[in-house]
């Protein structure tokens, strides 16, 4: 509830009745709890536990970290460079069935990793639709880094699209419109007109969609495998080590939730920041 | 922001409703626990063998509800020991049976083996990388795809793969594990790898390079003499809703009928038939060693459906 709503006086709260708001805040605080308890009780083991005192496989961890940033690295770079141009592109030209492919590109946001993960196996698997043609060439995809980064590059980048688009978006065709007539065109225009004003909305996404390529687990391990130091990501590791050393395993998922926190705390600030800036 | 459209009176209905919710799960638990309800958690090996087992079962005791829960045995364990409720536990190794003793939540004396199994080297249907011995694994450039390093089934490869090294070359193994692809959660992933001609070779139990996915494998078979024999423990857990449903359930895992679907799936489950001068291996304290390799080898299945 907003700081200016508790001020007003509340009439309609007044003519609610108790068993009413009972319910309403009765459910709320019930879904607070379920949102948030197994984030804390994650928190609270570790802590109590000291997880990071007696940790027998530091290397494995280490290894699951540098592969994370190092994969995660690569598709944020992809992602910025396939990305931007496609979501100008979807924000300022109109053609048949946008909408269609729109949703086509969005589509991975909700799809199950699962399903990524086949369907990236069958088209760059060993004997997938390009998977042959790849195999041919003496270049094999499935079990590799490459792989990592594509199943992160397809789950994440809609994510940044979807941002950017929106960032794009906002700015005028006017503002411009005005900068053609003063002679920028191109990239010229994009890097000192278009970027200025949208960076933030495309930094926004750009965090969000390196937090969830950081997070990506369902079409990794299926497309990518799981070998430690090869293709075992963070999300694998912990998905690895949970049975055989479980605090090994909290120690890795509380690093995962404080980045997401901080990348989702980030996205959340410079997506506001976009919003002053244009209201 | 929050809409203020319902009436007290709606609200009434909706928290009624969810009352009467609460009231029909709880009334239907309290039933099921009444009943025949039976939860048996079953290593992945076991899957195919398992729903037919429960079929045959449902024959004999049509009131039972028996649902299955399948993971590799030692994902299965931890979630016993983090509280999983459950009736049954069918391991593929005495190690994680050992981890469920040691929790106090089955006792030594209810563990009965109830089936055999053995090792196969399988490859894709045609054979890309022309595997046809286990010494092939150590070429460089094979992919091989072995499970993860706290199943049972890599305990049982680990120890085929260091009995072949000790009789052959040491360098084998260094070899063998450089090849490693990938190491997948649980035996099945391993087949479907294979199957899927991702991999070039895997190391699975028998029983899974049998059943529908056999066409699209190639099996080599393993030299007895390193090859390594997988025991099937079964007991019922301390805490079954229904002791006596439970333990009539590891009673027909023994009988005749069961140990025929079993051997039916590529178990060598008759060999307890067969050889009753040789009792069922009494769980020693100290169990977590793998099961060495049999005297005598595992009887081929029989054709029956």
């Amino acid at each position: 509830m907003s700081h200016k709503q508790r001020q007003r006086p509340p009439s309609h709260a007044r003519q609610r009745p108790p068993a009413d708001r009972l319910l309403l805040y009765g459910t709320s605080a019930f879904a607070i709890l379920l949102l948030a308890l197994p984030v804390l009780v994650l928190f609270i083991r570790g802590v109590g536990t000291r997880a990071w005192l007696g940790l027998p496989s530091t290397d494995v961890i280490l290894a699951a970290v540098g592969l994370s940033f190092a994969s995660t690295s690569v598709v944020t770079g992809a992602i910025l460079a396939l990305g931007t141009p496609l979501a100008y592109v979807l924000a300022r030209v109109t053609f048949p069935s946008k909408r269609l492919l729109s949703l086509f590109i969005e589509l991975p946001i909700v799809m199950p990793p699962a399903v990524a993960g086949l369907a990236l196996l069958l088209t760059f698997g060993r004997r997938g639709a390009l998977g042959t043609f790849l195999a041919e060439a003496g270049i094999t995809i499935p079990f590799s880094i490459a792989a990592v980064v594509l199943a992160q590059f397809f789950i994440a980048a809609p994510f940044y699209i979807r941002s950017a688009q929106v960032g794009f978006s906002t700015i005028s065709p006017e503002i411009e419109d005005a900068a053609r007539v003063d002679g920028a065109y191109g990239w010229r225009m994009f890097w000192h007109i278009t970027l200025p004003i949208a960076w933030r909305a495309l930094f926004a996404g750009m965090v969000l969609s390196w937090a969830r390529a950081l997070g990506e687990f369902g079409a990794t391990i299926l497309f990518a495998g799981n070998l430690q130091g090869k293709t075992q990501t963070m999300p694998l590791l912990v998905y690895s080590i949970f049975e055989r050393d479980i605090d090994a395993a909290i120690w890795a998922g509380l690093l995962l939730i404080g980045l997401a926190l901080l990348a989702l705390f980030l996205s959340q600030s410079f997506a506001q920041a976009q919003d002053r800036l244009l209201r | 922001m929050i809409q203020e459209k319902g009436s007290s009176g709606q609200a009434m209905h909706f928290l009624r409703f969810l009352i009467f919710l609460v009231l029909c799960t709880s009334l239907g638990t309290a039933r099921a626990q009444q009943s025949q309800a039976l939860t048996i958690f079953a290593a992945t090996s076991l899957t195919d063998a398992f729903e037919a087992l429960r079929t045959a079962f449902l024959d004999e005791r049509p009131q039972a509800q028996v649902s299955l829960h399948f993971a590799n045995s030692s994902t299965l364990a931890a979630q016993l020991l983090q509280g999983a409720p459950a009736d049954i536990f069918a391991s593929a190794n005495a190690a994680q049976m050992q981890l469920v003793l040691e929790g106090d939540l089955a006792t030594a004396a209810d563990i009965e083996h109830f089936a055999y199994n053995q090792l196969a080297l399988i490859t894709p249907a045609d054979n890309p990388a022309e595997l046809h011995a286990l010494a092939d694994l150590a070429r460089p450039g094979v992919l091989l795809v072995l499970a993860a390093e706290s199943t049972p089934i890599r305990s049982y490869t680990d120890a085929m793969l260091e009995a072949y090294a000790q009789e052959h070359d040491e360098r084998f193994l260094r070899a063998v594990y450089g090849n490693v692809a990938s190491e997948e959660r649980n035996v099945r992933l391993v087949t479907a790898r294979v199957a899927l001609g991702e991999a070039d070779a895997g190391i699975v139990y028998v029983s899974d390079s049998m059943g529908d996915i056999a066409a699209d494998l190639h099996v080599i078979d393993i030299d007895p003499a390193y090859n390594q024999l997988a025991a099937y423990p079964v007991a019922q857990l301390s805490e079954a809703r229904n002791p006596s449903l439970a333990r009539y359930f590891v009673d027909f895992l023994l009988s005749p009928p069961a140990q025929r679907i079993l051997a039916s799936f590529g178990f060598c489950a008759d060999a307890i038939l067969q050889a009753p001068a040789s009792p069922t291996p009494e769980p020693s304290p100290d169990v977590t060693q793998a099961t060495p390799a049999p005297a005598q080898p595992c009887p081929p299945a029989p054709a029956s459906g």
